[in-house]
């Protein structure tokens, strides 16, 4: 979907949080904050585990152009094929007034009312939008009316770490059983009734940070925020045609992992306590924007906070490459995926799990176990390849 | 993945080069396999963009969509590509023989079969729906297509579909048989990579490997940058031509591959059931020729209730199998199951072939055997046995402790007062046994697809292809 | 588990003799009933009284179970409350039915249904049933059917008009060794339970529900109400004080010792082992749980309840783990024989005195789907009439801290609840206020 950037506002740090807001920003320096999107919010709980990206997310550093200046580009492209059929989607969903959108409402909500009113929210202007988006959800929950309503383009925000992030989704509907949904537009194909289950999930994901956005700010106009629905409607291409269908997506556990990753992310000060003082992700960007920090010096910094890595990461994050690299140098058990690490018990090198295999090391204590496994598995492998 | 499997990763990794996870080969492979590379356009999903295949590496077919969002070029496209695959696998049922059944009349199977290989899962995935895109198209009525159009279509879901089937190997993904055979320093995420696969059994790790612009993806999907770089300004310079070197440049590098995956397999020799196997893929082939030439309907958009429930017994009785037959046709397998101590192997050093139970005519000859192990048994006494050494024989846990195990042969020793030569392992033999058994009791009948009962939503409604199917826009 | 359907009222407060007389009410009126059964609600007894009502009416009933086990435990208890009634133990060929069975009034053996007479009642398990076909029963009673997946009532509901449908839905989830992705989101998915199945073609079907478990003491009723059952709570049989676990020796002050007091005292204990990665075997938790049982018969537990007082025999106890492995490093470590050891998988259905539960998430790094489910905790930590002691490395919370959330999503199939997230996280809060 299109998203202009908008500069991310932030409000005065107040008492204990200022300290931890101090260091987050210390931490990012002169590189102005990546806000977050609604898909970035989602990644929060991709690996929750990783103090690096923790850390990295709560200070608003962009991870993207980081990654790129360290010389490891994140592997995260699209096509502009992919794009073109993403907007072409897009704006046939919500031509004349969102009219396919409204036949759809009617068959997979089944909703009563004949006359739907629809708002172009961007019609104002983007830095009244969301005083007018609030405007109108607030006029809507108030009650009063009869007729269905279709915001487009409306803007969200959430507080993220401190910092406000501005959140566009798709569409909002109103008025549908008497409740608010969000609707996702996405050009992954529904084929008879399955779509890609990762795809689906990420789609919802998103549409959960709608969801805690909206509810959030009912709930600050003094309205009930469950008039927000957990369901939201996702609208996909059907088949191999364009014709889009609508699904109904029920995000409670979405929303249920983001409230606990929203929470965390209020608990950064334990991560920035492990770090010491002066460090900082620091690009230095110069007039042009261009990082000027010498990269040796931005790596160290980043070693500095520990990452998690997992071969999870090649599709999640955009320093993965990095920090496969880090896994490499030092011979780590994660590169080779969460289960074999699992399997290894407290064993994190490979050295050590083969030395182990081999009996050349001795178990430390509390490795009797793996070693007695792993030497019996270098014996069957033995016997059986010679 | 096991313990065994994860030290073999690293000590590919501590060693810089892939390690062998089996001895044999587990999957048949063809004299003359059809090599299929496909790639669609991006964001699609299912829009064919173009292929590189054939039977022979010096000879690929390069089939291109010289203009992806036109849909009579697509069509035409899958037309050419029936053109290639369709006389490849009607090839294939000239040659039969007549097989005889138990309750049932014989019936024709083939004597070969084709064989489609792509290069990883997205291929197989693809396979699949782009047969789902063709099969219900018809040659007449509105928006009619080629009269192979649809009949690719069956055959392409058929494949993709028996690509799901256990131990099948009608459709391999090159990466998956890879992968069953060598364990790569990587992690299985990263074995999806044909290109870094491969370079991790043949010279070792490569950076190249994920570099788009020395080898680019295996598709389906293409490379974001050259869709952006190559492929855009290609297609709108409205020269078909360079639209097809373009995509040419894109496959050529995975083609080579390919070869040299099978290469690789053909290297290993077979395992002992790949045949039995091969010989089930061949019966599903002909019986799926047979259908088609009967005149049935295109498969079902999704299974029905019954449908589902008869595939599902009949892929978890496959799956079963399919492990059994492997371990007992590779010891390195096997090694799996002797790791968690669901299998022993070791020296034979004591027998009592004469022992017998019962009296009179109800004597039984049940020879006991004693085999030193080292392996780990955690098997009960009483727990049922078989031995990849005497297939045909059952045995039983009598006792184990102290590196030492007592199995009693209990089935497969004949009527005889004495076991017959060779029956009972010697002294000094080396043996395995396993609780681990293909003894398949065949499954309860399933109602008929009309008469599903009231609690899986009654009987469905007869399906009949309609104009709506063959309508359903492709874009 | 799913939220309360539309159809299903406040049964929390009702009485239990209520929701009984309403589910056999019910059986004539529609084709279907459903009773969800919490652990040790009843279901069992629900069962003997609903057999024995169908009986009454002259037309004869088959009885479905899962089991060989939970098929001989309800012949006997049929048998045991209504000696009049004459029963059909229906089975493969292998079977040889435990001697205890066979002095039974009224009960008799089969592998064919002609062996059997014409008895009143015939009960087999789903696979026995789906080979027998040309009959229609007028009535069925299918047990433990959120365990049976929907393929076996498929094979097996042409044979019955009418059936109640009794099972937990909290328990584990059927699976396959096959990838069943093809099917989701399919009404009649086989891979869903034969109870997910039926009410997604049969709607309006009334689901009743047994609010009381006379098993759960009233220190486990709401924990596990709470973390598995979030809509639709019920609550203990008995009181505060009802149960009452006693070690007649005193201990010796040992980590072990003090855990099975704070499990008597309270009805829990959480035993910690210090943080640390492991193998799934993990030889110092398997130790420990193996003391524990060994100490717990040292100790002479002794168990007073509503049923009176009695030793807590080896027989009365069970040990539960999430692996195959691990249950037979358990074993190998030496317990008596006549303890239980197994799966949660194996133990659904079952019920003890004290239990002693290998925490699945124990010394791990990572968790996956299967360590998380939440049916498999469940299942562990409410098998118990008096007792759980659960024994798990630290570092759980930092797991689940710690655990992506990534889990793909199947459009059509409807969320399953509660999350085993946070069904862990919640047996995790009550279980660190029980900490030795």
């Amino acid at each position: 979907m299109p998203s202009e950037r908008l500069e991310a506002g932030r409000p005065a740090p107040r008492g204990e949080a200022m300290s931890t807001q101090h260091r987050l920003d210390a931490l990012r320096g002169t590189t102005p904050p990546r806000p977050h999107d609604a898909r970035a919010i989602a990644a929060l709980a991709a690996n929750p585990g990783c103090s690096r990206r923790a850390l990295m997310d709560g200070a608003g550093v962009d991870k993207d152009a980081a990654a790129r200046h360290l010389g490891f580009p994140a592997p995260f492209g699209q096509s502009p094929f992919a794009i073109t059929r993403g907007n072409v989607f897009e704006a046939l969903v919500k031509a004349d007034g969102c009219a396919e959108l409204l036949r759809m409402l009617r068959e997979a909500l089944g909703l009563p009312v004949a006359e739907v009113a629809y708002h172009d929210v961007e019609n104002v202007g983007a830095h009244l939008r969301h005083a007018h988006t609030r405007a109108l959800i607030d006029r809507a929950a108030t009650g009063g009316q009869d007729a269905g309503t279709l915001y487009d383009h409306p803007l969200l925000t959430l507080e993220i770490a401190g910092h406000t992030a501005y959140l566009e989704p798709d569409v909002v509907a109103f008025q549908l059983g008497g409740r608010f949904h969000i609707v996702e537009i996405k050009s992954f194909a529904v084929i008879d009734g399955q779509a890609d289950p990762a795809a689906v999930a990420a789609a919802a994901r998103q549409a959960a940070v709608y969801v805690l956005a909206l509810r959030t700010l009912l709930e600050e106009l003094g309205h009930d925020p469950l008039q927000v629905s957990h369901d939201v409607v996702l609208v996909c291409p059907e088949n191999f045609a364009n014709r889009p269908v609508a699904t109904l997506v029920d995000v409670r556990r979405q929303l249920a992992v983001l409230r606990r990753q929203l929470t965390r992310m209020t608990s950064l000060d334990r991560l920035l306590a492990a770090l010491p003082e002066d460090v900082t992700f620091d690009l230095r960007p110069d007039e042009d924007g261009r990082p000027t920090r010498p990269v040796a010096e931005l790596a160290d910094a980043l070693r500095g906070a520990t990452a998690r890595y997992a071969p999870d990461c090649l599709s999640t994050c955009d320093l993965c490459f990095f920090c496969r690299d880090e896994a490499r140098q030092e011979g780590a058990c994660d590169l080779l995926g969460r289960q074999v690490r699992d399997e290894l018990g407290g064993v994190a090198s490979v050295a050590e799990a083969l030395g182990l295999a081999d009996g050349t090391r001795d178990p430390a204590v509390g490795q009797e176990e793996i070693a007695r496994l792993l030497r019996n598995a270098e014996r069957l492998r033995r016997e059986c390849l010679t | 993945m096991s313990l065994l499997t994860s030290l073999a990763r690293l000590r590919a990794l501590e060693e810089g080069i892939a390690q062998p996870v089996a001895t044999v080969r587990h999957c048949h492979l063809s004299a003359r396999p059809m090599v299929f590379v496909p790639l669609k356009l991006s964001g699609e999903a299912a829009a064919p963009l173009a292929a590189m295949l054939g039977t022979e590496r010096e000879r690929p077919r390069l089939l291109v969509v010289t203009q992806p969002r036109n849909r009579d070029l697509r069509f035409a496209w899958a037309a050419e590509l029936a053109g290639v695959l369709l006389p490849y696998i009607e090839g294939f049922l000239a040659d039969t023989e007549t097989v005889e059944r138990r309750n049932a009349d014989p019936y024709e199977r083939a004597m070969d079969a084709p064989q489609l290989i792509v290069p990883n899962q997205g291929g197989v995935a693809f396979t699949r729906l782009l047969g789902r895109s063709t099969r219900f198209r018809r040659p007449d009525g509105p928006y009619p297509v080629p009269e192979s159009v649809p009949v690719l279509g069956r055959w392409l879901t058929y494949f993709g579909e028996r690509a799901a089937y256990p131990g099948s190997a009608l459709m391999l993904a090159a990466t998956e048989e890879l992968g069953r055979h060598w364990a790569s320093g990587q992690s299985g995420l990263e074995d999806a990579n044909l290109a870094a696969l491969l370079a991790w059994i043949t010279t070792g790790p490569s950076e190249e490997a994920e570099d788009p612009l020395v080898w680019p993806p295996a598709g389906p999907a293409t490379d974001p940058g050259f869709d952006a770089e190559v492929l855009a300004p290609a297609i709108e310079s409205g020269k078909p031509e360079r639209v097809a070197e373009a995509l040419r440049t894109q496959l050529e590098p995975t083609w080579r591959l390919m070869w040299q995956a099978i290469d690789l397999l053909a290297g290993l020799p077979e395992g002992a059931s790949a045949a039995q196997r091969w010989e089930q893929d061949r019966g599903s082939f002909s019986g799926m020729a047979t259908h088609l030439a009967e005149g049935a309907p295109p498969q079902a958009r999704r299974d029905g209730a019954v449908a589902a429930a008869a595939r599902l017994a009949r892929m978890e009785r496959a799956q079963a199998a399919y492990d059994v037959q492997r371990a007992y046709d590779d010891p390195l397998v096997m090694a799996e199951y002797r790791l968690t101590g669901e299998a022993f192997a070791g020296e034979v050093v004591e027998t009592d072939p004469d022992n017998t139970e019962g009296e009179g005519r109800s004597r039984k000859l049940r020879p006991l055997v004693v085999i030193k192990t080292d392996d780990p048994v955690r098997l009960p006494p009483g727990a049922t046995l078989g031995t990849p050494q005497r297939r045909a024989q059952g045995a039983e846990l009598v006792s184990a402790g102290e590196g030492l195990v007592t199995v009693k042969i209990t089935k497969g020793m004949g009527r005889g007062r004495t076991a017959a030569p060779g029956a009972v392992p010697e002294v000094g033999e080396r043996v395995c046994y396993t609780s681990l058994t293909d003894d398949f009791q065949g499954s309860p009948q399933l109602p008929e697809a009309e008469a599903t009962p009231w609690t899986h939503g009654g009987p469905p409604q007869d399906y009949v292809p309609d104009d709506e199917d063959a309508q359903e826009e492709w874009s | 588990m799913n939220p309360p359907a539309a159809s299903a009222g406040p049964e929390q407060d009702l009485r239990p003799e209520q929701v009984i007389s309403d589910v056999l009410a019910d059986l004539p009126r529609h084709r279907g009933v459903v009773v969800d059964s919490p652990p040790g609600a009843g279901k069992s007894t629900l069962v003997v009284r609903a057999a024995a009502h169908i009986a009454a009416t002259g037309e004869p009933l088959m009885i479905v179970a899962q089991t060989n086990e939970q098929v001989d435990d309800l012949v006997t208890r049929i048998s045991g409350k209504h000696p009049h009634l004459s029963v059909g133990r229906l089975s493969a060929g292998g079977y040889v039915p435990p001697p205890r069975m066979l002095e039974l009034p009224g009960v008799r053996f089969g592998t064919r249904i002609q062996d059997l007479g014409d008895p009143d009642i015939v009960i087999a398990t789903a696979d026995k049933w789906a080979w027998i076909g040309d009959r229609v029963w007028p009535w069925a009673i299918v047990d433990e059917a959120y365990q049976m997946r929907s393929d076996k009532l498929l094979r097996i509901a042409g044979s019955f008009e009418r059936a109640l449908f009794v099972g937990d839905p909290g328990q584990l989830d059927p699976f396959s060794i096959v990838d069943g992705d093809r099917w989701s989101g399919l009404s009649w998915d086989p891979l869903q339970s034969a109870v997910s199945v039926l009410l997604r073609h049969n709607p309006d079907l009334p689901v009743h529900r047994l609010p009381v478990s006379w098993r759960l003491p009233a220190s486990a009723a709401p924990v596990v109400s709470r973390a598995f059952y979030p809509f639709t709570g019920f609550r203990a049989g008995t009181s505060d004080g009802d149960r009452r676990l006693e070690l007649a020796t005193g201990g010796m002050g040992t980590v072990h010792d003090r855990a099975l007091e704070e499990a008597a005292r309270s009805g829990w204990a959480l035993l910690e082992l210090p943080n640390r990665h492991t193998v799934r075997t993990d030889g110092e938790a398997v130790q420990a749980v193996a003391l524990l049982a060994a100490r717990l018969l040292q100790r002479g537990a002794v168990a007073s309840s509503e049923q009176g007082e009695r030793p807590v025999t080896a027989d009365r106890i069970a040990v539960g783990a999430a692996h195959r492995d691990q249950v037979a490093a358990i074993r190998a470590a030496g317990l008596p024989a006549e303890i239980t050891v197994d799966t949660a998988n194996r133990l659904q259905g079952r019920e003890y005195d004290v239990t002693i539960v290998l925490h699945p998430l124990s010394g791990r790094r990572d968790a996956t789907a299967f360590h998380l489910e939440s049916g498999r905790l469940c299942v562990l930590t409410s098998r118990h009439r008096h007792a759980c002691v659960v024994v798990a490395r630290a570092g759980i919370a930092e797991l689940l801290d710690a655990h992506p959330s990534a889990e793909p999503v199947q459009l059509g199939v409807p969320v399953k609840f509660p999350d085993g997230w946070e069904a862990n996280q919640s047996v995790l809060d009550h279980l660190s206020r029980h900490r030795v």
